[in-house]
């Protein structure tokens, strides 16, 4: 009787709005590849955190207090008086951070196994505006607790845009709104940190994913498991069913339907996660002076500059660059550079051969150097600058940019290995 | 197993050269801070930590976002007993902590206003607390005629120079007592832990509540990675 009844009513919506379809097309009998390793867990992770940088951020902003009078004893009302303000507060921090370290480990394994590779390169360009927004989400963020950290570090990264030639000066008041950094910045950052970056961040996040199943997912073996239609022996298709989107146009092989095979799969990488986000967030939220830094525990004044201004850790491989350049716009433009060369990656890239398992030495070993190099830069950008930083700040920025260049060349005529038909088991 | 391989070669180097460039880097000439040791369950403590406070401190520093109230309810302070023991001005028990010190005739007095300490202990640690309270030593030049070694040439006078005496400085910047207190250096000692105490409590007064049901959430993600991993197992029968 009952089911009976959910039946007539999904039947019902379904007339109107292609509920069951669309859940079929992007869960239960959407092709994922079977062979998902460790690294495939930061896409969902990625997701989940996402929505809890929303959810917490809903509660915050019902007793934050967007003013500079008002700003930081706001922050310390929700930590007091707030029934569990300070678990939602910490929530929040810690979900940035973890952002940033899910969002990296996700972009490092699109790098492993050329998942921007073609047909893959808007479904990277995607994935690119969401880091892009993602860091102007996280800098105005970082502004609202209104300690002195927020206001220096927030001075720092608006001044670059003071290195613009001519109109510099002007688009640097404009940003601010107001001379120095002031309660008018710090308003415009509300509105633009809950409700401007966020709504764009959920349509990227949107797009990405469509595009995703668009052309499908990657695996570790950059084995495509669509074959064309017809070449494949009828007992050697993968068992399952899949939307006949998919399987009208492809032969499947080598996959499981995502739900449930992944959502369990998801389920256990999302306790996995929360252990270790829980336990900084319940025992060490400062995660020891990076995630939140100690100015920060002073009210924002523009008299009493830090003694060493540091942005937040995510950020420290593009400072370094920034900083290790000697002139201001050189500088700055050497930061989006960092950035634009990873948009322009599918292009730099044009080897045929997408996971790491079947290309060159040469390949392993530019990753490997790239990788190292980044957390290199992001170590030195939360350090002081002295000479030897300064030194093996340039040497890592060399490593950086020169992953894509090298990438550019060797690519053509790589020496890479035989790569399978299929996926092995 | 060939990618466990890779994997466990990029986690080592990154980690190796992460250290290797942070001992390179890291430098700075940082203050050899005292271990202040002190105890945030101890609630003696913390009322003793709260009554110097009171005491000394306050007259000048104000605890603006932390309440009479609350700091009576976590430290086991019956209404009553604080009232009459605690609040000397007339507040009211929800009222937050603070002094009359006019901010800007303060800031003439002293060079700059007395700031307020609710979050010190989360600007400076604890450790910097203990031992910035007792590290005052006589300077003649300077207005209040002490200095401190640890925050140089800062603006206030010793306040417990009562308790501890003062002391006088060697050209290796060692301290040695030259005039006693009313208290012998141990005694001296735990009055500025249970005062470190104190201020680290009210720089979080939910640290204690945070970590116990931290232990809570770790048990249950730990009970809950297990039975998803057996979930998981149980569903990817069919596919190996």
């Amino acid at each position: 009787m009952l089911m009976k009844l959910a039946t007539d009513f999904m039947g019902w919506i379904d007339k109107r709005l292609p509920v069951t379809d669309a859940w079929n097309k992007h869960l239960a009998q959407y092709p994922a590849p079977k062979n998902f390793n460790f690294w495939y867990f930061f896409g969902s992770l990625a997701m989940l955190v996402l929505v809890n940088q929303i959810v917490t951020g809903i509660w915050l902003t019902m007793n934050y207090e967007p003013s500079g009078a008002g700003a930081f004893a706001s922050v310390e009302y929700i930590m007091r008086d707030v029934d569990f303000g300070w678990l939602l507060r910490y929530m929040h921090s810690t979900g940035a951070s973890a952002f940033f370290v899910v969002v990296y480990m996700h972009m490092m394994r699109g790098l492993m196994y050329g998942s921007y590779q073609k047909p893959r390169e808007l479904l990277w360009i995607f994935g690119m505006l969401i880091f892009l927004v993602l860091m102007a989400e996280a800098f105005m963020g970082y502004l609202l607790p209104w300690g002195n950290m927020s206001y220096w570090g927030a001075q720092v990264i608006i001044s670059l845009f003071g290195a613009v030639p001519i109109i510099g000066d002007d688009l640097t008041l404009w940003i601010r709104g107001d001379y120095v950094i002031s309660g008018a910045t710090l308003n415009r950052f509300f509105a633009l940190h809950v409700i401007a970056m966020p709504l764009v961040l959920v349509v990227l996040v949107f797009l990405h994913i469509l595009a995703l199943h668009e052309v499908g997912s990657n695996n570790p073996e950059g084995v495509d498991i669509k074959k064309p239609k017809g070449s494949v022996k009828p007992e050697e298709l993968s068992k399952f069913t899949f939307h006949k989107q998919y399987s009208d146009k492809y032969d499947i092989v080598d996959a499981v339907p995502f739900h449930p095979y992944y959502s369990v799969k998801d389920i256990m990488g999302v306790a996995g996660f929360l252990f270790l986000f829980c336990w900084v967030m319940f025992f060490a939220p400062e995660g020891g002076g990076y995630f939140m830094e100690a100015p920060n525990f002073t009210p924002a004044n523009g008299l009493k500059t830090p003694e060493h201004i540091a942005p937040v850790w995510y950020f420290g491989p593009f400072y370094t660059i920034l900083r290790v350049v000697p002139d201001k716009l050189l500088g700055a433009v050497a930061m989006f550079g960092a950035i634009v060369m990873l948009f322009a990656l599918p292009w730099f890239d044009r080897g045929v051969v997408k996971s790491v398992r079947y290309r060159s030495k040469l390949h392993l070993v530019n990753l490997i150097q790239f990788a190292i190099c980044f957390v290199v830069l992001g170590a030195l950008g939360t350090m002081p600058a002295t000479p030897t930083a300064n030194l093996i700040g340039v040497i890592a920025s060399f490593g950086y940019f020169g992953f894509f260049i090298a990438l550019w060349f060797y690519s053509k005529n790589e020496n890479t290995k035989p790569v399978p038909e299929r996926i092995a088991d | 197993m060939k990618n466990l391989i890779i994997a466990a070669t990029f986690g080592v180097l990154i980690s190796v050269t992460t250290f290797m460039s942070f001992t390179a880097v890291a430098s700075g000439p940082s203050i050899q801070l005292d271990k202040a040791n002190n105890d945030l369950s101890d609630k003696e403590s913390l009322k003793k930590g709260f009554k110097t406070y009171i005491n000394y401190c306050l007259g000048c520093h104000q605890l603006q976002y932390q309440r009479y109230n609350r700091t009576f309810a976590d430290l086991g302070i019956e209404k009553a007993d604080g009232v009459a023991n605690y609040m000397y001005t007339g507040e009211k028990v929800g009222d937050h902590i603070l002094n009359t010190m006019p901010e800007k005739e303060a800031a003439k007095w002293f060079g700059s206003a007395p700031p307020d300490l609710t979050l010190e202990a989360r600007l400076r640690s604890p450790d910097w607390i203990y031992t910035y309270l007792r590290s005052f030593y006589i300077d003649k030049s300077r207005p209040f005629d002490v200095n401190n070694t640890v925050f140089k040439d800062v603006g206030m006078p010793h306040v417990l120079q009562g308790l501890q005496g003062v002391s006088t400085i060697d050209e290796h910047g060692n301290l040695s007592p030259a005039m006693g207190g009313s208290l012998t250096a141990e005694e001296y000692d735990v009055v500025v832990r249970d005062l470190t105490n104190f201020l680290e409590y009210v720089g979080e007064p939910n640290k204690l509540e945070r970590k116990a049901m931290g232990y809570w959430v770790l048990a249950f993600l730990f009970f809950f990675f297990i039975i998803s991993y057996f979930l998981k197992k149980e569903y990817w029968k069919d596919v190996h």
